[in-house]
């Protein structure tokens, strides 16, 4: 993570072409193209149960799916093997009273060892710095159910980053982070894009992706309703039908 | 040691105090995961089918129970965690129904001639009864969780943390979802006629739940869910050869105690 600014190469991208999920009988992603570049900030937005986190797990490979996805590296050549993904859940199952640490939880992702075991003070302060860059070496022994939303998703943004991955891909939560936090966790965002960082964003903050996303997609019933910049598609009709009180305030 | 002394004097004491300090250890390794993942219920389903698995062991003419018992509970355990990751329907209520089959099921089965009395201890266990055979099976149990444990704990809590974050670092979510069932289903059918059906989900989850209280990271979990799995199991024990009651349940009334303790202290957490 060196902070500095790099001009998009272009040439990585993620493909998915007629990516189509059915649960229990139910389509829900249906047919979904996307395109999404390196360098650059790509949105999903819409209503809750447009099938926006459902598109993320068969993305990810979590889900079956019918169509394909398809990571070109550099050169414009797709990659034979499967990109690795940051990948940021909307929560994890750590509750108050769990006795997990950001340092177990950090461990448990990215070592074999049993967490329970002792390891080399090398080890602890790579993860550490790693933790640093992203605002989180603060809590590295706190408990991960006492984080506040802020916290939790810095935590998960330095784990998703770990090993460079190829794409990072975030499902953001609905609720939970506070305005500073969600301040902090943005700029972590926009860094990761100056750095030339494939980064696909699941956002319920319209205001965020007006400002700062490169290319939104708009999920309404398990379709791309709509597809672009964020003034082209908040202009849209399926906008207007899927956030009506934000479609008044037009495009700044 | 005067306590003590006495109590070992009597053979079949020394095997139930090798019994305690062999089946505590692997339960704590086991409740530690269940109460992480919330499947305290799921664990109790699976003790109840034990009943089921003597059944079918004593229809088709089995010598031993043991092989019928852990076939019959980790088909049980996989077509149960199955459930539980479905959508479909409530899982909490269709593991209850699976409990219930099981007892049910078990119980017409061991009761076709009148003879369910022969297979009272399996529900409240033979702690008095061990042979040195049954305590080296349960030694070798061990030493077989420990090595999965090592190799596998970081795959068993990256699941249960999140299983999508665990897919995208590569590791076979559906595999380790499933071990986790079918060890703890294995060495649930081999302790249950030491410790009893009706006890040994209790002594699975205590010890794990009164570390939860005050542990503040995975290792005080782990190191105090055996401190107080081995308390409780060598009190218990103590406690049921001085007064003469029946072991299995002495020891959870002190892991019982315990958990209590350990809530009044979680306050200050």
């Amino acid at each position: 993570m060196s902070g500095t600014h790099k001009a998009s190469c272009g040439l990585h991208c993620l493909q998915v072409k007629g990516l189509t999920v059915e649960l229990g009988g139910r389509r829900i992603v249906d047919n979904v193209e996307l395109h999404a570049h390196c360098g650059e900030l790509t949105a999903i937005i819409g209503r809750n149960g447009a099938g926006k986190s459902t598109l993320m797990k068969a993305m990810i490979g979590e889900l079956p799916y019918k169509g394909s996805v398809t990571f070109s590296g550099h050169g414009g050549v797709p990659t034979p093997h499967k990109p690795r993904s940051g990948y940021v859940p909307q929560a994890v199952s750590l509750d108050r009273s769990s006795p997990a640490t950001v340092r177990d939880l950090m461990l448990c992702y990215t070592s074999r060892l049993p967490v329970m075991f002792p390891r080399r003070k090398k080890t602890i302060d790579a993860l550490k710095a790693h933790l640093r860059t992203f605002g989180a070496d603060g809590v590295f022994d706190s408990r991960v159910g006492s984080l506040s939303g802020g916290e939790l998703q810095r935590v998960l943004l330095a784990l998703a980053m770990w090993e460079h991955p190829d794409l990072v891909l975030l499902d953001e939560p609905v609720s939970g982070v506070d305005n500073e936090g969600l301040q902090a966790f943005y700029s972590l965002i926009d860094r990761l894009r100056e750095q030339d960082m494939l980064v696909v964003l699941i956002s319920h903050d319209l205001g965020f992706v007006r400002r700062h996303a490169d290319r939104v997609v708009l999920m309404e019933n398990g379709r791309v309703a709509a597809v672009g910049t964020p003034s082209a598609v908040f202009a849209t009709e399926p906008f207007a039908r899927a956030f009506p009180l934000e479609a008044g305030k037009g495009a700044e | 040691m005067d306590l003590i002394r006495p109590f070992l004097e009597y053979e079949f004491m020394r095997n139930a105090l090798f019994a305690v300090l062999l089946i505590m250890p692997l339960f704590s390794l086991l409740g530690t995961m269940v109460v992480n993942n919330g499947m305290s219920f799921f664990s109790d389903a699976l003790g109840h089918s034990a009943l089921t698995g003597v059944g079918i062991g004593v229809m088709l003419g089995f010598g031993s129970y043991d092989l019928p018992m852990i076939a019959f509970a980790v088909v049980f355990a996989l077509l149960m965690n199955r459930v539980r990751h479905s959508t479909l329907s409530s899982a909490d209520t269709v593991i209850g129904v699976f409990s219930s089959c099981g007892v049910a099921l078990g119980l017409v089965l061991l009761s076709r001639g009148g003879n369910f009395q022969n297979y009272q201890s399996l529900l409240i266990g033979d702690i008095l009864n061990i042979t040195p055979d049954r305590l080296w099976m349960l030694f070798f149990t061990l030493l077989a969780v420990v090595a999965v444990w090592l190799l596998a704990f970081n795959r068993f809590l990256a699941v249960s943390i999140s299983p999508t974050l665990a897919k995208t670092r590569g590791i076979a979510v559906w595999v380790y979802d499933n071990l986790f069932v079918v060890v703890v289903a294995v060495v649930v059918m081999l302790s249950i006629r030491i410790v009893g059906l009706l006890m040994i989900n209790a002594m699975l989850i205590l010890p794990a739940a009164a570390s939860r209280n005050v542990a503040r990271s995975m290792r005080s979990y782990h190191v105090l869910a055996l401190i107080f799995g081995l308390f409780s199991g060598v009190l218990g024990l103590l406690l049921s050869f001085y007064n003469a009651v029946v072991g299995g349940p002495m020891i959870v009334l002190c892991a019982a105690m315990v958990f209590f303790g350990t809530l009044f202290l979680a306050r200050k957490k």
